[in-house]
Parts: C-alpha cells; structure tokens; sequence
C-alpha cells in the first residue's frame, strides 16, 4: 500500500462546460485541460458559481451541456472532495473518523496516523471529533486527502479556519500532490503559499456581470 | 465489501454512541401496548384477539416515525455527499444504511415484544408468530422507509413528510403482517410477507440512490 502513486496517466479536461442553477446561467462553454502536476485556481466574486463548478467537475450537479472527463489509474472514483462540509461525526474519535473514511475510499495512502500526524493534529487522535476545534476539524479533513491516493482534488476554500501555519501546511500538501503528479481544481480567495513550479492557472468566473 | 461492512459498523456504532434514538423509539412501541388495554378494558380474551394488530400497530408507527433519521444526519454533515465518492456504488452504499437502520430500529423491536406479549396476555403460539412476522415485515417496512427518507432528505423539517409518503406502500405489510396470525390464513401470508420483503429490500436501494443524486443537485 505504500508504493508510490502514479498518476501519470491521469487528466482532466473540460469542454463547452454550460452550468445552469434555476433561472440563472452561471457559465457558458468553459473548456480547460488539466495534466499532471498542474493546478487550476478558480477566482471569482460570491455567487459566480466557483463551488458550483466544482460540484459539476465532481458529477454531483448536472451540466446543462458540455462534458467532463477525468481519467486515471484505474477504475475507482478519482476525485477528492473538499468544502464546507467535512463529513465528520462528531461523537467518533478523530482516528475513528479517518478510518472510516480511509476504508470507504480505498485503503491506497499512508495511515491513519501518519495522516494525523501530517496534519499536526496526531496527539488528537483519540479524541471524539466534537471536541476539536473548527481549524483543527479543517485539518482532520485535509488528512481525508492523504489516507488514500486520488489524482484530483477538488478544494473549496481550503484556507478557511486554518491558521498561519495551516496555509503553510495546505500549501504543502498541495505541493507534494503536485510533485506526485497530482491535479488540483481550488476556490479561494487568499494567496495560497504554493511553490512556484510552474503549472499554475487562473480562472476567473463571472467577469461578465 | 469491506467498504460496506464499514460503513454498517459506523452506523451501529453511532447508534450505540448516541444513543437515545433506539432507546425512544423502543419506549413509544411498549407505551402503545400500555395503553391499549386502559383504552379498551381488562377484558382478557378480547385483549389476547386484538393483541397481534396492536403489536402491528405500534412497531408500525415506531418504524415510521425513526426512518426520517435514516439520511438526514449523514445529508446535514456532508457525509452522503462524500460517499457518492467512495468505492461503493451509491446504492451500496443505500443498501448499507438500510440494514444498519433496520438492526438498529428493527431487532430492539423484536427484543421488546415480551414485554408486549406480557401486557397484552399474548399466548405462546401468538408470540411466537408475532415475531416471525415481524421479523419477516419489517425489512420491507425500513426499505420503504429509504425510499421517503432518500426523497425528502433535502427538506430541512421533512419530518412527518416520509411516513406519510409511504403510508400507502407500507399498509400492504401491515396487512399481511396481521393476516399471518389469523388461524385460518395457513401459511400464504407468510410467504407473501417474505416475498414483499425481499423485492423490496432488493429495489429500494437503487429507487432511493436516484432520489439521492438527484436531492444533491
């Protein structure tokens, strides 16, 4: 379980991406492409559909038109998810928690503990997840990243509640999924410290009012 | 399949944690049988007649009034949006829920029912066959259950809303449930039951996998 990841073969590309919510048309015909080791920061005011996309390139919300195609590996889902909703139950333990998520996603990446302790939050392992703080419940959550190996990563906002050292810790993390040859899809609003190897683009949603 | 196993664990897991939820439900199922025979007299024969329709009765309601729970806690947490991304298929992962539910709602049922079969003078012969139906009626009780949760987990106080949606397709349940106990039924309920059970235990989990994808937009 410990080799290392090969996610040479992965990619993601978009085409003629049309996403609608109720009336509204959030945006037309977005096509990008995403190789290995690249990054795409999603940039936008409230409400221009950063989350929405994000969701679409996840195949929870439905596009109007266009496609979305992620290819990996193998067989298995090939996206993280992260956003608002951690998915963690507070009257499990931090490790209880992780684990399940581990087992439910495939057991491809470090441990549990590792993961905890990557995260800074190892001496919380045996602590009911109530209980922890919401940057720390933020970290729990980035260790959901780590516990097993996906290609893509889909981030939204994953600075918020993370103190100083967690934005160097998430740009860390982001880092190394790079290095691996990992994508990442991110909303955010702050600069995140990424190192600057290149492979960075920016989306902007929403310039047209 | 250890995916699977896992996520049953989980469930039962919270539920022991938690609490309460079982406990209150098993609570509502004996207070009915404590009251039906203050609501009807000490009369002894009429109470034992009536007592497998009241068992029906209050493992009905106490079955539909715990099946809002079945989604809402993993729906509000980000839980269910995070298993449409695991190794299990959506359905599976329906499947899961629903046999974590029914041993959770289910079996404390069935454990309680000698506390019933004692208030209600129930004889041996009609406890025991009370049980059988049960045993076999309420997994189609729970299936239709993630039906209505799975349709109205995007309301916020959907509450009282999925009991009353599969009313219709639970009385069927209830119906063969009770016939069972009537002596000149022969076996046919019984199998009917078992039937019902099982085709529904085996649909309802893609029909509410669908109501799921399609809540999550």
């Amino acid at each position: 379980m410990s080799a290392s990841p090969t996610f040479a073969q992965a990619r993601l590309r978009v085409r003629g991406l049309t996403v609608r919510r109720g009336e509204r048309l959030l945006f037309a015909d977005l096509a990008f492409e995403l190789a290995p080791g690249e990054v795409l920061l999603l940039r936008g005011s409230n409400g221009t559909g950063k989350s929405t996309l994000l969701l679409t390139l996840a195949g929870v919300v439905r596009a109007e038109g266009g496609s979305v195609e992620i290819t990996g590996p193998d067989e298995l889902p090939q996206m993280h998810l992260l956003n608002y909703q951690h998915g963690i139950k507070a009257r499990l333990t931090a490790a209880e928690n992780l684990g399940f998520w581990r087992r439910m996603y495939g057991e491809t990446g470090v441990s549990v503990a590792e993961a905890l302790q990557a995260v800074g939050i190892g001496g919380l392992a045996g602590l009911e997840a109530g209980y922890l703080s919401s940057g720390q419940v933020r970290r729990l959550s980035l260790a959901r990243l780590l516990v097993s190996y996906r290609p893509l990563w889909l981030l939204d906002e994953p600075s918020a509640a993370l103190d100083r050292d967690g934005e160097a810790l998430l740009g860390r993390l982001i880092d190394a999924h790079r290095e691996a040859g990992g994508m990442a899809v991110i909303a955010t609003h702050h600069a995140l410290p990424l190192a600057n190897g290149g492979g960075i683009t920016t989306l902007v949603l929403g310039d047209s009012p | 399949m250890r995916a699977f196993q896992t996520l049953i664990g989980r469930d039962l897991r919270l539920a022991v944690r938690v609490g309460g939820e079982a406990m209150t439900l098993v609570l509502f199922f004996i207070m009915v049988a404590v009251i039906v025979p203050f609501a009807i007299g000490p009369d002894r024969p009429q109470l034992m007649r009536l007592a497998p329709g009241i068992v029906w009765i209050a493992a009905f309601l106490s079955m539909l009034l715990g099946l809002d729970r079945l989604f809402r806690s993993d729906d509000e947490d980000g839980s269910l949006l995070l298993l449409r991304h695991s190794v299990l298929p959506l359905e599976a992962v329906v499947a899961a829920k629903v046999i974590a539910h029914w041993l959770v709602t289910a079996v404390p049922l069935l454990l309680a029912t000698p506390v019933l079969a004692l208030l209600l003078s129930m004889s041996w012969a009609q406890w025991v066959g009370t049980v059988l139906a049960l045993l076999a009626g309420t997994p189609a009780l729970t299936s239709f259950g993630a039906l209505g949760a799975a349709v109205t987990v995007g309301l916020r106080r959907g509450g009282l809303i999925a009991p009353v949606l599969i009313l219709p397709l639970a009385i069927p349940v209830m119906i063969f449930g009770v016939g069972m106990l009537d002596p000149l039924a022969g076996s046919g309920a019984l199998l009917f039951l078992v039937a019902l059970s099982l085709l529904v235990t085996v649909f309802s989990p893609f029909a509410a996998a669908l109501a799921l994808r399609a809540a999550g937009e």
